[in-house]
């Protein structure tokens, strides 16, 4: 009994989650278009609002600049890592695995309150800027994704054959990790890359309660004075979580789903 | 400990209990209408897709949409008050209260639950319903004796993980109601953001508190992923 047309309780499900998803992002749209002085629509005064505000180009500067540098320190701490362990040290994966999950289940209210404290003597240039503290607390909150990606990549390639074949062939670690196994696990390495970069631009909790001015406390700020402008604002936080989604997706075609997961709520 | 603090406590349990069962129920529902047979397959990409973004779509600008959506001179409510003569907030509605956090939480809940239920309705075979089928069991048999009974593990899970996802919001709450929904995190925040009423070791005492109700759910997490393992392939 196989059906050749959608079931009408299915079509009424799908309608119902279409309204419940669309209508907050359209009237976000509609709202971002009312007019600053009249409340009425359609005026582009919130866009030019927006683009005129010095601290709007900072801050989403600070939010893209954080994201690259996550990424880069999270790339060059877990790849040889997990490399090693694959390669090495497969017992020890578990146990890597259990660690990953820990910044999963500790909530990022949680952690930012242990960091802030647990880094409260060190040097100012770590401590006071967001370069710093920021990004390394990023790197934890980036772990879980960063490593269930790299992991997923190695286990699809075959580490030894390919170390073996470099190696018998001259080449030194380094050259074995740059030219042979970073080619291999790129998909995964880019998929971990996009997450983190979702994640990091919409980070709010971390970056309040340490009191940096990164995009998403922007939107917040600006939301005080001026609700029109936050709105565009907050749709512009949305089509960069889209992008970053539909990269992900688009590195990863024809192949096993990355995790698409990356929480800041 | 202070009676505040307990009544925080549970406020944010209650609220993550209810957001993770409406999440499982809906999403599972919204999943299996999209996964069943007769459903055009470019569905499934778009909302699988979607619910990817929709997942990660939260805090500050979630709570300005659903604002913009639902808030005092959002644009439902408007349209509401103004062609339908319903005024929801003459009626009850408050988006700036307990429910209308879990109405906002619902909307990063359901695409989680989608996420998450997917690969265990796939592995619901299809010759299993036809099997039922043939010996005459309704839909609503099929579901009870089979289906749930099999996706029960994976429910489970995921009702844990849901949990934890709207146990641990911060951002959310704040952007939409400032320090007005009196939950645990937004409780921290208040304390540590280092205001007047300032007191960090409160703060962390508050935090502990949510790490051991999280480490108690995953501890309930890990044997039910090990039971949902085994009817994937």
């Amino acid at each position: 009994m196989r059906r050749r047309w959608i079931a009408p309780s299915a079509v009424v499900w799908l309608l119902v989650a279409a309204a419940f998803f669309l209508i907050p992002l359209i009237a976000l749209l509609l709202f971002s278009l009312k007019s600053i002085q009249t409340g009425k629509c359609c005026s582009g005064a919130a866009y030019s609002y927006v683009i005129d505000d010095p601290q709007f180009l900072d801050t989403i500067r600070l939010s893209f600049q954080l994201s690259l540098e996550t990424i880069a320190i999270s790339l060059l701490l877990f790849v040889p890592t997990v490399y090693w362990v694959h390669l090495k040290l497969p017992r020890f994966r578990p146990v890597l695995g259990f660690i990953a999950l820990v910044p999963f289940v500790v909530p990022p209210i949680v952690l930012v309150v242990g960091l802030l404290d647990l880094y409260k003597g060190a040097p100012e240039w770590f401590y006071a800027k967001p370069y710093g503290f920021l990004a390394a607390a990023y790197v934890i909150l980036a772990f879980p994704y960063m490593f269930f990606a790299l992991d997923a990549g190695f286990r699809s390639i075959d580490v030894h054959t390919l170390t073996e074949a470099s190696q018998s062939l001259g080449a030194s670690w380094l050259t074995t990790l740059v030219r042979v196994i970073l080619p291999n696990i790129r998909v995964a390495a880019l998929g971990g890359s996009f997450l983190t970069l979702a994640i990091v631009m919409g980070e709010f909790t971390m970056a309040s309660l340490s009191a940096f001015r990164t995009f998403p406390t922007y939107i917040q700020r600006v939301n005080e004075s001026q609700p029109y402008a936050a709105a565009a604002l907050s749709l512009l936080s949305f089509l960069i979580v889209w992008v970053a989604m539909l990269a992900l997706l688009f590195v990863g075609r024809g192949r096993p789903r990355p995790a698409q997961l990356a929480a800041t709520r | 400990m202070h009676q505040p603090y307990l009544d925080q406590y549970w406020l944010t349990i209650k609220i993550s209990l209810i957001t993770a069962g409406a999440g499982c129920v809906l999403g599972l529902a919204i999943a299996y209408a999209v996964i069943r047979e007769g459903t055009p397959r470019f569905l499934r990409t778009i909302l699988t897709t979607f619910s990817g973004v929709a997942a990660n779509f939260a805090g500050i600008p979630l709570a300005f949409a659903f604002i913009a959506t639902l808030g005092t001179i959002g644009i439902v409510t408007t349209f509401m008050r103004d062609h339908l003569g319903f005024d929801p907030y003459a009626h009850g509605f408050n988006l700036f209260t307990q429910t209308g956090v879990e109405l906002t939480y619902m909307y990063f809940q359901i695409p989680l639950m989608i996420l998450v239920i997917a690969p265990a309705i796939d592995g619901l075979r299809q010759e299993w319903r036809e099997a039922a089928s043939n010996l005459g069991a309704s839909s609503w048999q099929f579901w009870r004796h089979v289906g749930i009974p099999v996706l029960l593990p994976s429910i489970l899970g995921a009702f844990i993980l849901l949990f934890g996802n709207s146990f641990s919001a911060y951002a959310t709450a704040y952007g939409l109601a400032g320090n007005g929904v009196f939950l645990i995190p937004i409780t921290i925040g208040f304390y540590y953001s280092g205001n007047v009423l300032s007191d960090p070791h409160l703060a962390q005492a508050l935090a502990f508190g949510m790490f051991v109700v999280l480490a108690v759910m995953m501890l309930l997490y890990i044997p039910l992923h090990r039971r949902s393992a085994r009817w994937m392939r």
